[in-house]
């Protein structure tokens, strides 16, 4: 056991995955010498040589489009793209050709890779680095799209998305990069791509969330009356989608609040919220809420903390939903 | 100090065997032997014979939207004959059917394909093709990915890519260029002017005279051909093959062609473009020259050509048969390979797809679905 924060915790999965396999290559803008801008791939240069952690050219559909090529012909690529707001560019070959080959192909070619991509606000960081598009790639048949919060989920989906057979986008919470640090097992292991996990049991009332704003739930939770007994869902992945737990915690619940960074309308709390009433309706004792980022442009970072979610505007919600 | 040339360069462009067939015997020395040209001529012969029936399938409404590729199918074969069949690979565009049957595609795939069924994508074991690249320009990268995937293992596989001048426009062209440059990766480019982006001429596209100089702005060698000849196509694809499997990095070739027909079935070419222009282009037919050229040299004559028509008439309507009678696809067909395993919720709906309405769930609290009335229908 280490104790390792986000960043070392990535960093370790990634070298364990080239030490096991020599199809496993990283590619991305600044990721060799220079280790990432968040040094997520600090030494791995030094270590597997540039052959196998390349620094490309600055262009993010050609990062990914030739990591289409890459794993058409038999490599493992993790192509890193250095912010969420830099995925634009390769937004058709993500959507248009790493999604859609094995189908097109019906299951002739398939396309492994793992696109990491640092996600979401509190950094303080310029226009378009704070970002949390998750839903696009949600709503983008063939993709899986893993969001996790803490390194020890971080280590085992990571190894799970190198190891899928199909693409991932793996999106890492920079707020949380170096926001803690906790125990990381050193052994190889996975946790299941589409399985969230239960961070506190209650009774009473269910948040579902990822990412950094699991934090601002906990605060939350810390100054809710103490005979609140609240379930804490921490997603891990957006999808595929583990509705049952989350249904089978509203079944005993019968309230729910989704919290996102991501923007109100079309964003996953809609989803879950559509899905709860789906299969929990007779149970549910309060409206789903959802406490998300605004329908604006993420303001610059004077401004950020208005944006985001935080344990104030979640606690209300508790209270609002339990006094339903 | 006085101004000096910073860079300096000349395009080569080659010519063999032109249209009025003249052979240039100095150039056209051992790029090939006549039994190798007639092996491109028939298939260029099949491919054009399927492309004439594939417009009737389409007109007589046993076919979707289909695009020709008379008039460029020299640039197909002359690359084609150039790579090695299962070993190296061939990354299309749409106007490339001759050079996909070389290396091994089911002629059928590509009606089935265009007939609407995705299972004429699905590449049998060993042909290393990808499947026709719709939006335009984008598939240029994967060439160079899979190129580099092979110098990565230290194999010396080659990826050929194809392409239109419209093509050259996209953002993506020049990152598969510069990244194949940079990185010194075996694809050969393959650059099929042919003058129209559907209906924007080169003229309107680019204020580039010739593709090949977006070549020399990554590095790379490049040549201009004409795209009509099979042997100037093969004598560079030859040369940049060969410099791609010795490691020596990528090439970009432009091949100077027409497309005697029209963009897709969709399209009416007589609206933006000259019939002098089109009747100028059918005497510079690519296969029309081999003929004539083979034929002089004795090689050839009118009898065997009228088998070999008879023969090509023969093979493409048991094609036909062949993709008309394919066995439907299953109606959960489109489900199957979203994943190598399907999620849970995707499985759901594969298989409540007709006993359920759309967008509900089938576990939704107090609704059943009521099957048997669909499962009587």
């Amino acid at each position: 056991m280490a104790t390792l924060n986000l960043v070392q915790s990535i960093t370790l999965t990634l070298q364990q995955a080239m030490q096991a396999d020599e199809r496993v290559i990283l590619l991305g803008e600044d990721v060799g010498l220079n280790g990432g801008v968040f040094r997520v791939t600090d030494g791995l240069q030094a270590q597997f040589g540039e052959d196998r952690v390349v620094d490309t050219p600055l262009a993010e559909s050609g990062i990914i489009g030739t990591a289409i090529g890459l794993a058409i012909n038999g490599m493992r690529p993790i192509p890193e793209i250095q912010y969420e707001g830099f995925l634009g560019p390769a937004y058709d070959q993500i959507v248009n050709h790493a999604a859609r080959y094995r189908n097109r192909t019906r299951g002739a070619i398939p396309v492994p890779l793992t696109i990491r991509v640092p996600v979401g606000g509190g950094i303080h960081a310029p226009e378009l680095h704070s970002d949390s598009p998750e839903t696009i790639y949600t709503h983008s048949p063939g993709i899986k799209v893993v969001y996790p919060t803490t390194p020890s989920d971080a280590k085992g989906l990571l190894t799970a998305a190198i190891r899928d057979p199909d693409p991932v986008i793996f999106f890492e919470p920079k707020k949380v990069y170096r926001s803690f640090r906790e125990e990381v097992s050193e052994d190889d292991y996975e946790i299941e791509i589409g399985k969230a996990k239960v961070v506190n049991e209650g009774s009473d009332l269910t948040i579902v969330t990822w990412g950094a704003s699991l934090f601002e739930c906990l605060g939350a939770m810390d100054n809710a009356p103490d005979d609140a007994d609240i379930e804490l869902i921490d997603l891990r992945t957006i999808y595929p989608l583990d509705i049952d737990t989350i249904a089978e915690s509203v079944e005993k619940t019968g309230r729910c609040i989704v919290v996102h960074e991501a923007p109100l309308t079309g964003g996953m709390g809609a989803e879950i919220s559509a899905r709860i009433q789906e299969r929990c309706f007779l149970h549910l004792e309060a409206p789903v809420q959802r406490v998300t980022g605004f329908d604006t442009i993420m303001p610059f970072y004077k401004l950020e903390n208005e944006y985001l979610v935080d344990a104030k505007r979640i606690g209300s919600a508790i209270a609002e939903t339990l006094a339903y | 100090m006085p101004k000096t040339t910073a860079y300096q360069a000349t395009i080569e462009h080659i010519s063999i065997l032109d249209e009025h067939a003249n052979f240039d015997a100095e150039l056209g020395e051992g790029v090939m032997t006549d039994e190798q040209a007639l092996h491109l001529y028939e298939h260029m012969v099949n491919c054009r014979e399927l492309d004439e029936v594939a417009f009737k399938l389409q007109r007589s409404g046993r076919m979707g939207t289909y695009p020709q590729n008379k008039g460029q199918e020299a640039a197909a074969v002359g690359v084609a004959l150039a790579l090695e069949k299962g070993k190296d690979w061939i990354v299309p565009s749409y106007r490339e059917n001759a050079a996909l049957f070389m290396h091994g595609l089911p002629m059928h795939y590509i009606l089935m394909y265009w007939m609407g069924d995705e299972r004429g994508s699905k590449m049998p074991e060993g042909v290393n093709v990808t499947p026709l690249s719709v939006p335009i320009g984008t598939h240029m990268l994967h060439a160079t990915g899979i190129a580099w995937a092979e110098k990565l293992r230290k194999s010396d596989g080659v990826a050929a890519t194809f392409f239109g001048d419209g093509a050259t426009s996209e953002g993506d062209f020049h990152e598969a260029m510069n990244f194949a440059s940079t990185l010194k990766v075996g694809v050969v480019f393959i650059g099929q002017n042919n003058g129209w982006a559907i209906s924007v001429p080169r003229s309107k596209q680019m204020n580039s005279e010739t593709l090949c100089q977006k070549a020399l702005a990554y590095g790379m060698p490049t040549v201009r051909v004409d795209g009509n000849d099979i042997y100037a196509v093969h004598y560079a694809a030859k040369e940049a093959v060969k410099r791609a499997r010795a490691g020596e990095g990528p090439t970009f070739i432009e091949c100077v062609t027409y497309r005697l027909g029209d963009h897709t079935t969709a399209d009416d070419a007589r609206r933006y473009r000259d019939e002098a222009e089109v009747e100028a282009w059918r005497n510079r037919d690519p296969i029309l020259r081999v003929r004539k050229y083979l034929t002089a040299k004795g090689s050839w004559d009118d009898a065997r050509d009228e088998a070999l028509k008879a023969k090509a008439k023969k093979i493409v309507a048991e094609v036909v048969d062949a993709a008309i009678n394919v066995t439907p696809p299953e109606t959960t067909d489109f489900f199957d390979d979203m994943y190598q395993s399907l999620p849970e919720d995707l499985r759901k709906q594969r298989e409540t797809m007709r006993t359920s309405s759309l967008g509900q769930n089938p576990d939704q609290v107090g609704l059943k679905a009521d099957t048997a009335a669909v499962e009587g229908r």
